[in-house]
Order: structure tokens, then sequence, then C-alpha cells
């Protein structure tokens, strides 16, 4: 499965949910992100906004010093 | 018939939640619209400082529009607004708060947003009276001309004290089931609140921006003073949430970290600035913001002293990093006396 990855190290929320909203509206349905970033507020704000968008969360963690959160584009991105 | 549809802004509070609900339970299909300024007080801002760290953190906007059910689509108007902030048209309120020009801005962009997406009105949460800046009926008027958004701005929440808007008078919502809402009290929203089955919302006492708050609104007309102009990059105003700020000398300032959960933010910050931090006892990483000479730098190495776990020791070895180049320092911690109380920002 095709996966890209988004940097957000160093940004404090809601900045992680811009990116990540911003890049998704390049990919189709079915394609996978990874987000990787700093602030661990991207566990609960990356979550909920793929929730309210129709997006599928397929993990979520504390990896080291970093947040990694992917998704999966969903079909009404 | 035609599904009618409603871009609602979102900010994350009580008001403007309850207006959207208002709404959508008309049958209108509503999205959100949150903006994202810099400014924006965030749990997760505040989530910086360690004593702060087991706060709930979410993002109140997104929190809401899941209650809602609604897409929510978060905009980064950060380059933008600085221009709202710099030369409000309208001044400002208390602080550098330009209430009623941000009100203008944000409704003109989800006015732009509405007719990109084909939808057919606004909504926000105004209430007549309930600030004393933007949400005057004389000031609400500004906001709907100088919008453009004029007929198709909806305030569901005090709509029946206004001139009827094309959405009540084309029948897209029935303006008898809409309220009229007036004054700063909040029990009407509170009972409505109540009605809907709403708990644990937002409602943040000093509002939801940073330029609202004295302090804050200090720190930056001080960088707008020592910079010679009105200009800031978004690490400037990040950085003004953050920290003690102290400026000796009208050429530079230190940002010094309180505790453990700031020197890890400030970190993020240590490539783009000449820092320091003591390395014979504990204590903080401090920012310089400003060029500095030698003198400069001494006098900040004797002030972080003073910030460390050595401030009664004789002498304190500081660490000084200026241009990636690392150096450690001796000095004497500044006494509390040689450390006007002018110089705190």
């Amino acid at each position: 499965m095709n996966e890209e990855t988004l940097d957000v190290r160093g940004l404090l929320c809601p900045m992680p949910v811009i990116r990540t909203q911003n890049r998704v509206k390049t990919l189709a349905a079915g394609q996978r992100l990874e987000v990787v970033g700093s602030d661990p507020g991207m566990l609960s704000d990356i979550p909920a906004w793929c929730r309210i968008n129709g997006h599928r969360l397929l993990d979520s963690r504390r990896d080291g010093g970093n947040i990694v959160v992917v998704l999966e584009v969903g079909a009404n991105g | 018939m035609k599904q009618v549809k409603a871009v609602s802004l979102i900010s994350g509070g009580l008001d403007s939640m309850l207006a959207a609900k208002v709404v959508l339970d008309q049958g209108v299909h509503v999205e959100g619209i949150n903006f994202y300024t810099g400014f924006c007080v965030e749990g997760h801002t505040h989530a910086i400082r360690r004593q702060d760290q087991n706060k709930q953190k979410r993002n109140n906007a997104l929190w809401v529009a899941e209650q809602l059910g609604i897409k929510l689509h978060i905009v980064d108007i950060i380059e933008e607004y600085k221009d709202v902030v710099i030369n409000p048209k309208h001044g400002y309120g208390a602080n550098l708060n330009p209430c009623l020009d941000c009100k203008v801005f944000m409704v003109n962009k989800a006015r732009e947003w509405m007719l990109e997406n084909g939808f057919d009105f606004i909504i926000t949460g105004e209430v007549i009276g309930q600030r004393p800046m933007s949400q005057r009926r004389d000031t609400m008027r500004i906001v709907s001309r100088d919008s453009g958004a004029d007929d198709v701005l909806l305030r569901p929440l005090c709509a029946k004290t206004l001139v009827p808007t094309l959405p009540e008078r084309a029948g897209w919502v029935d303006r008898e089931k809409l309220y009229g809402f007036n004054g700063r009290g909040r029990k009407p929203q509170i009972e409505l609140a109540r009605r809907f089955g709403f708990e644990d919302f937002a409602q943040p006492a000093g509002g939801c921006c940073f330029l609202t708050d004295e302090s804050y609104a200090r720190k930056l007309a001080d960088l707008w003073r020592a910079r010679g102009s009105k200009i800031y990059e978004l690490d400037d105003i990040m950085l003004l949430k953050v920290g003690r700020h102290i400026r000796p000398q009208p050429h530079y300032k230190l940002i010094i970290a309180r505790e453990a959960g700031e020197t890890q933010f400030l970190m993020g910050y240590r490539k783009a600035y000449t820092h320091l931090f003591p390395v014979s006892h504990g204590g903080p990483l401090t920012l310089v913001d400003g060029q500095v000479d030698a003198t400069d730098l001494q006098l900040a190495a004797r002030i972080v002293a003073r910030f460390s776990q050595g401030r009664d020791a004789d002498q304190v070895d500081i660490a000084l990093v200026e241009h990636g180049e690392q150096r450690v320092i001796t000095v004497t911690p500044l006494r509390a006396e040689e450390l006007p109380q002018e110089w705190y920002l």
C-alpha cells in the first residue's frame, strides 16, 4: 500500500491537524498517510479530525520523543 | 428540492456551537469553519508548561464539530491575519485585540469559502451586546457590510431582534425557531445548551484570543517597540506565550524557561537563537532575542544564573551557544536588587 509521510515536528496543534488536512486533500481514497510530530495534542486531535471527516485511523502512538499517527483516506474525504 | 447548505464559524466556544445546532435542527446541511490566527488560546499552548500537562488536551473546535456531527475545515490564516493585527481599521479593544476587524475578516473569509464551495449562507454565534466591541447592534451591522456577507449572514441566537436575512425570507430557515438573545448574560445560552443536552462545553473566561490578554499584549507591544515597526512572525508570537521575558537593554531580551516543559519547548528554537543554560547547576534554557555583544552576554549569563539552582552560589558555570559554537563562562549570579522590576515584560 502506498504510504506517504508528513513531518510536523516542532509544530503545536492545531498546525499538525491543518497540515494533515491539507495533505489529505491531495491524496486519493485508500491512500495512507503517516504523520510524525512532537505535540502530544496530535494523539487526540488527528483521531478526532479523522472521525469528523470520514478517514480511518490506523495507528496513533508515542515513538521515542515523537508522536506518530497513521490514517487511511476515506471515500468522502 | 435543493439541499440548502450553510457554513458555520466554529470557535470552539458555546455560542457558535449553539448557533450551528439551531440551524442543523432545521434540516440545513451545515459544515464548520475554524480559523487559526496564531493567537488562538488552545489547550495545547497551555500544555507547554509541564504543570499543565495533565489537563485535558482537546481542540475545542474539533470537539464541537464532533458533538454536532458536522465536518470542520480548519484554515491557516496566520499570514493574512497580520494586516488585521497590525493595521486595524476600527482600532484595538482594551489590549491589542482588533475584535471588530477580526470579525469582519473572518466572516469575509467564510463568505469566500461559501462561494468556492457552493454553500448558501453563513452562520455565526454572535449575540447583540455579548461583547463590548464586535457584538453591538451598530458594529454587527459593520460586520455584515464590510465583510460583504450582508444578507447571507445569519445570527441564529439573536436573529429575532434583527432584520430578516435571506435565509429567513427565502424560507431556508424558520425565523420563528430562531432566538432573540440580547446582552452580556450567559443564562439563555446555558439554558439552550441544557435543552440540547450539551455538557462539558468550553467557556474560556478570557475569550479565545491571546490579544485580549493584558500581559500578552504588553509583550507584543514591547516586541514592536524593540523592532521599530509592527511586524511579527509566527515564532515571535508563539514565544510570547512562553517563559519569563526580561529586557535588560532596548536591543535585546531574554526568554527564560520557567520549568521543564517550557525548556523542552524552547529547545525547539535553540538553533535559531543564541542561547544559554547553566552547566554547574540545574536551571532554565534561555534564548536571547536581539543582537548582543560580549558585555550583554555577560549580563545575560548572570541573569540566567540568578534563575538557576545556583542563585545563592558564589559562581555558576553557564554554557553559551552562539552561531552553533558552545563555550562556558563562569559568572556571579545577579542579586535580586540588581534585577530591576522594569526589566520584566
